[in-house]
């Protein structure tokens, strides 16, 4: 391996230390808290213990500190070269992982070397497809938008979602998804996002409000329908620049709605007919604009407009047939629609509990109840940020918050000043991975997103979580430090 | 075209950093409405992560006058749970270690979760299942407790007794119920308290202070140590220990007397107002209202026609009959109405005759101290004729009739005595309003109300009333407030049981009384109570008149003459004469008291006394047997107690 080390790039000089100290702030306040959410009364451990987990969390920092040397030492075109090969070799322990992974806790992810050595292979695969996709995407002339190209894309994100899934680790599997903010900066369509989105959204308003019933539709089909309305309007405006076309959309349905609404006070109007009467509405109206103007994108808005209603009206049949019971607990829970704090909703109610007693500045190092006292599951893993909050409440939550952001937002601003296309597109894998972990992870433990069990990058106890994020990390640490090349 | 797109695709930076910033943005308003906004959280922490532990003081014990210990504590143990961490469990296997049934379980839950019953229920906090588990119950769940999740032994201290006397002064200790829940804050569900006696009169100095061990408790409810190593923690302050100054010797030795009889004996010492025996009966075995029978054993206690949860001391009211010439005398002489040599002729009845009242054979005419000697009833008659008919004096027979009450009030009638007992009764003494309102006129005659001069008629009296009116007599004019307590551990008694009260008559008129009564037992209705040479004892019989069956014997006296030690008071329920019942009991009490024994010559009187039966059940009722096994081996000592024989 000698022979890829290079003197060039000298570490000191070009590395980006505002990610080093970022890196190495996160590394230590995340063992503060591991020590404090661990640390047992009348016990003698201390937090350089190695029975403890403190302590063997500075093992693994002091191992991922170690790799992370190697990495920026190691010559950056490497990753280039060796990508598919990573990309390989972790699909290969993927699909090993399912066959000789012991059971834990209902998750097939864990490969046991020794009893106190266990590796979770989903934590190092982000980088290896990370790593993939900068190099497919770093191909010279490289079109995304080509049905070839993003057909192998998703492949290199669906393989190992779909093994990671096998191994029953939904969250981790989930944790792919964040790769389309990657590819809506290189070029993915708009649509698809806010598609994405929508997709959330209608499935959220829809379960949240299916219980109040309009006549042939529900509050929040109603809702999620209306929101599309106003959806197509603004497509139509931001492709086609038809100004007058958008207001006549958004006048006419506020036109049927406000109707409805009057007639309603008199006579009981079933709204599903009003919407119907939108809709059908709306959809001449777009092929008549597609007509006149002899323009593909109409009909693309009104196969939105169809593929959105039809998805619409199956939520409720996808909730209740495609799900596990446990999971649509945890999304009811989530969605304040069920009260179980002591089964679904135990953790977070647990969770929140321990985060609101902190307060403005916390219980103080050591000193919080909720978490010290196992109210907390996975106090030291998952919901490790519940520590933060309960000892050093609103202002050590926020500082965290913000440090992740201003990672991200530096993740970002490296990104965009990489010469080539490998270095944006790993880049921007990084961040986004980051920013996943960050809104699902902590929306998680205050109550936002329902319970995926994903690990706080840095924070969370666990070898293979740090070394993995470190990995992710410095290799891109690495390829930033190639720009000062001439 | 695709330069101008790449340019478009970098301005995409701005709307993920964008996104990125309103996510964090999202999150901190979270944060911040956790954190800050809302209290809620702070509170259910505590609760969830304090584990605020009772310590329940030690409940103060009891002490006779002569430092014999009556009543002390014995450790139980209760079964507390937390709702919140119970878990399914085997009931039949719980069920039979606590020897109850299913149904009783269910009605325990279900009476713990009753908002009526159980106002503080929450599932976050200990409510309590079971009291009184008995060691070898204790033991049985200890072992099995891993079993029952959410479940919790508390220590708990029991009364237990030393001797069986006296249980109606002492009470008895039961579960609060729902109304001290509510009007004290001190009491959660499953608390102690007094309920009756000085058990009840004195709870808040026998209770002590709970105290409180903040522990810090994991989500399994395990204890995981003091919270800040127990700096917060707040010791239990002890009960205060009670001195009563009751003789448990003679009361027990009364008890014996009273078996078989319903009755009251109140002995009070003059010079203190220190009650020093207040013998009810029928009577019970303190020892039988505690623990899990307590439900049932008060019940049948309860529901006994001969009602020995009644303290007829201070419950019992009786028309004092003949005893209370004592205070007409008192009164007309006060009042100026007669002089002691003023004479009244008595032909065998008021008016003469053998009108009604009727009176027996004596000397006729006679003053005032033959009067009382030989319970004369007409000299009583024309004194309170005399006093109302006096126009002189007073403007009309109402303001006559009140100032007559008004004198009696002073001597303690008529109103409670305030004796450190709970639920006294006042008595009766009517006002002129009473008779105004009764004969639906306010002209009214001497004659319509003239059998309350001898202590008959409405005129009703508890015992402790008469045994206060003699202790009275004794001090020639005033009297402290009767009372149990002697002394309260650290703390100065009442001023109100130290304070004397006066009657508003003067001594020397009482110094006629005093000889009346003195008369009466050496050559009066009283002979049976002459202890000369040893003890000079003034007394005053009574038969009160009772229209539901036999009249009441009664005996009032105090001994001796001068610098009396005790006055006393004796009623026999059905007894009839005071010469049957209350003047024997009086002498052989008056014995004990005073020389600790009886005279030999005495023995067959006692026998008689204790042996006569007169209401067959009460011979059989509590304690009146166990009272004179404890009796028998006389005279008492601190060994003799339930420990010792047991």
């Amino acid at each position: 391996m000698s022979a890829y080390i290079r003197e060039d790039d000298h570490i000191r000089a070009s590395v980006d230390w505002v990610i080093i100290l970022l890196y190495l702030g996160m590394v230590l306040a995340g063992w503060f808290s591991i020590y404090a959410s661990s640390y047992q009364f009348d016990s003698g451990v201390t937090m350089f213990d190695l029975s403890g987990r403190a302590g063997k969390q500075l093992v693994f920092f002091g191992f991922s500190a170690v790799v992370a040397f190697i990495i920026l030492k190691l010559d950056s075109n490497i990753f280039d070269v060796f990508a598919y090969f990573i990309y390989a070799f972790f699909i290969g322990l993927l699909i090993l992982t399912i066959f000789i992974a012991k059971d834990i806790k209902g998750s097939r992810s864990w490969i046991v070397i020794t009893d106190s050595i266990n590796i979770q292979s989903a934590e190092f695969a982000k980088f290896a497809v990370a790593l993939a996709l900068a190099r497919f995407m770093n191909r010279y002339n490289f079109k995304l938008m080509t049905f070839k190209n993003l057909s192998a894309i998703a492949g290199l994100i669906i393989l190992p979602m779909l093994l990671i899934f096998l191994q029953k680790e939904t969250g981790s599997a989930l944790v792919y998804t964040a790769f389309v903010l990657m590819l809506y900066r290189e070029g993915l369509p708009g649509m698809v996002l806010v598609s994405g989105l929508c997709a959330i959204a209608f499935f959220v308003i829809g379960l949240r409000f299916s219980d109040v019933e309009l006549g042939f539709v529900s509050l929040g089909e109603l809702l999620s329908i209306i929101i599309m309305i106003l959806i197509s309007a603004c497509l139509v405006f931001n492709y086609k620049k038809d100004r007058h076309a958008a207001k006549y959309i958004i006048l006419g349905l506020i036109g049927i709605l406000g109707l409805t609404y009057i007639l309603s006070l008199f006579i009981p109007v079933p709204w599903g007919i009003a919407i119907a009467v939108a809709i059908v509405a709306l959809i001449t109206y777009l092929l008549v604009l597609a007509r006149k103007h002899w323009s593909m994108r109409y009909v693309y808005i009104v196969l939105f407009v169809i593929g959105g209603i039809a998805y619409v009206s199956s939520v409720d049949y996808v909730f209740t047939k495609a799900l596990q019971p446990h999971q649509q607990k945890r999304i009811l829970v989530s969605l304040g629609m069920k009260d179980d704090p002591s089964g679904a909703g135990y953790n977070v109610n647990q969770s929140k509990i321990a985060i609101g007693s902190g307060g403005l500045l916390g219980k103080g190092f050591l000193h919080g109840t909720q978490t010290k006292l196992k109210y907390v599951p996975e106090q030291d893993t998952d919901f490790i940020f519940c520590t933060v909050g309960e000892e050093r409440g609103f202002v050590g939550s926020v500082i965290v918050v913000l440090g992740f952001l201003v990672l991200i937002l530096r993740l970002i601003y490296l990104s965009e000043r990489q010469k080539n296309t490998f270095g944006r597109v790993y880049g921007y894998c990084v961040a986004a991975i980051f920013l996943f972990h960050l809104t699902i992870n902590i929306g998680m433990v205050i109550g936002l997103t329902p319970v995926i069990g994903i690990p706080l990058p840095f924070f969370s106890y666990g070898g293979s979580s740090l070394l993995g994020f470190t990995i992710l990390l410095f290799i891109f640490l690495r390829i930033d430090m190639t720009r000062k090349r001439r | 075209m695709a330069s101008t797109n790449k340019f478009n695709f970098e301005k995409r930076k701005y709307v993920i950093g964008g996104a990125a910033t309103i996510i964090v943005l999202i999150l901190v308003t979270q944060l911040f409405a956790l954190q800050i906004l809302s209290s809620d959280y702070k509170d259910s922490a505590d609760g969830n992560a304090f584990y605020n532990k009772t310590l329940y003081p030690a409940r103060g014990t009891i002490f006779d006058r002569k430092d014999r210990l009556l009543v002390y504590n014995r450790p139980t143990y209760d079964i507390v749970y937390i709702p919140r961490e119970v878990q399914p469990f085997d009931t039949l296997d719980f069920c039979n270690i606590l020897g109850i049934t299913r149904e009783e379980l269910d009605k325990r839950f279900a009476d713990v979760k009753n908002k009526t019953l159980n106002p503080g229920y929450s599932t976050y906090t200990m409510q309590t299942l079971m009291t009184q588990l008995e060691l070898h119950e204790y033991g049985l769940f200890q072992e099995k407790s891993y079993k029952f999740p959410g479940f919790y032994i508390q220590n708990r201290a029991l009364r237990q007794y030393n001797y069986l006397n006296g249980a109606q002064v002492l009470g008895y200790v039961a579960e609060v119920n729902k109304n001290m829940i509510k009007n004290d804050d001190y009491y959660v569900r499953g608390d102690y308290a007094g309920r009756s006696g000085v058990e009840s009169s004195y709870e808040n100095l026998l209770r002590g202070e709970k105290g409180v061990e903040i522990l810090l408790r994991d989500a399994h409810g395990r204890i995981q140590g003091h919270y800040e190593n127990g700096k917060h923690d707040v010791a239990p302050v002890s009960g205060r220990n009670l001195k009563l100054s009751i003789d448990i010797d003679l009361q027990a030795y009364g008890e014996y007397l009273m078996q078989g009889k319903r009755g009251s004996i109140v002995m009070i010492e003059p010079a203190t107002g220190e009650i020093v025996c207040m013998v009810t009966a029928p009577t019970y075995d303190p020892s039988i209202l505690l623990g899990r029978d307590f439900g049932k054993n008060y019940l049948t206690l309860a529901n006994d026609p001969d009602k020995p949860l009644l303290n007829r001391a201070i419950q019992g009211v009786y028309p004092p009959g003949s005893t209370f010439k004592t205070t007409q005398g008192l009164i007309f002489l006060q009042e100026g109405i007669i002089q002691p040599s003023t004479m009244y002729s008595c032909a065998r009845g008021y008016p003469p005759g053998g009108g009604r009242p009727k009176c027996h054979g004596h000397g006729s005419p006679l003053p005032l101290e033959p009067a009382i000697a030989t319970s004369c009833n007409s000299y009583f008659c024309y004194g309170l004729n005399a006093m109302l008919s006096n126009r002189k004096k007073y403007k009309n027979i109402l303001e006559a009739f009140d100032r007559w009450k008004d004198d009696l009030v002073k001597m303690g009638f008529g109103y409670k005595l305030d004796v450190d007992l709970p639920s006294e009764m006042r008595g009766f003494i009517p006002n002129s309003a009473y008779y105004s309102k009764n004969f639906k006129t306010e002209n009214w005659y001497p004659q319509n109300v003239i059998s309350i001069a001898i202590g008959q008629g409405e005129v009703l009296a508890t015992p402790l009333q008469v045994a206060n009116l003699a202790a009275t007599i004794a001090n020639r004019g005033y009297y402290y407030k009767p009372h149990v307590v002697k002394e309260v551990q650290d703390t100065v008694l009442d001023a109100k049981y130290t304070t004397p009260n006066y009657t508003g008559v003067e001594e020397k008129h009482y110094v006629n009384i005093v000889e009346g009564m003195a008369k009466a037992v050496t050559g009066g209705t009283c002979r049976g109570t002459n202890l000369l040479p040893e003890i000079e004892v003034c007394g005053k019989t009574g038969t009160a008149q009772n229209s539901h069956g036999k009249d009441h014997s009664i005996f009032m006296g105090f001994a001796p003459k001068n610098e009396p030690k005790v006055a006393i008071f004796v009623v026999v329920e059905n007894g009839e004469w005071g010469a049957t019942f209350g003047v024997p009991i009086g002498r052989l009490m008056f014995q004990k008291y005073l020389k600790g024994e009886i005279r030999p010559g005495d023995k067959p009187i006692e026998d008689r006394i204790a042996h006569a039966i007169v209401h067959a059940k009460s011979a059989t009722a509590w304690g009146a047997g166990k009272a004179k096994a404890n009796n028998e081996t006389k005279p008492a000592t601190p060994t003799e107690n339930r420990n010792s024989t047991n």
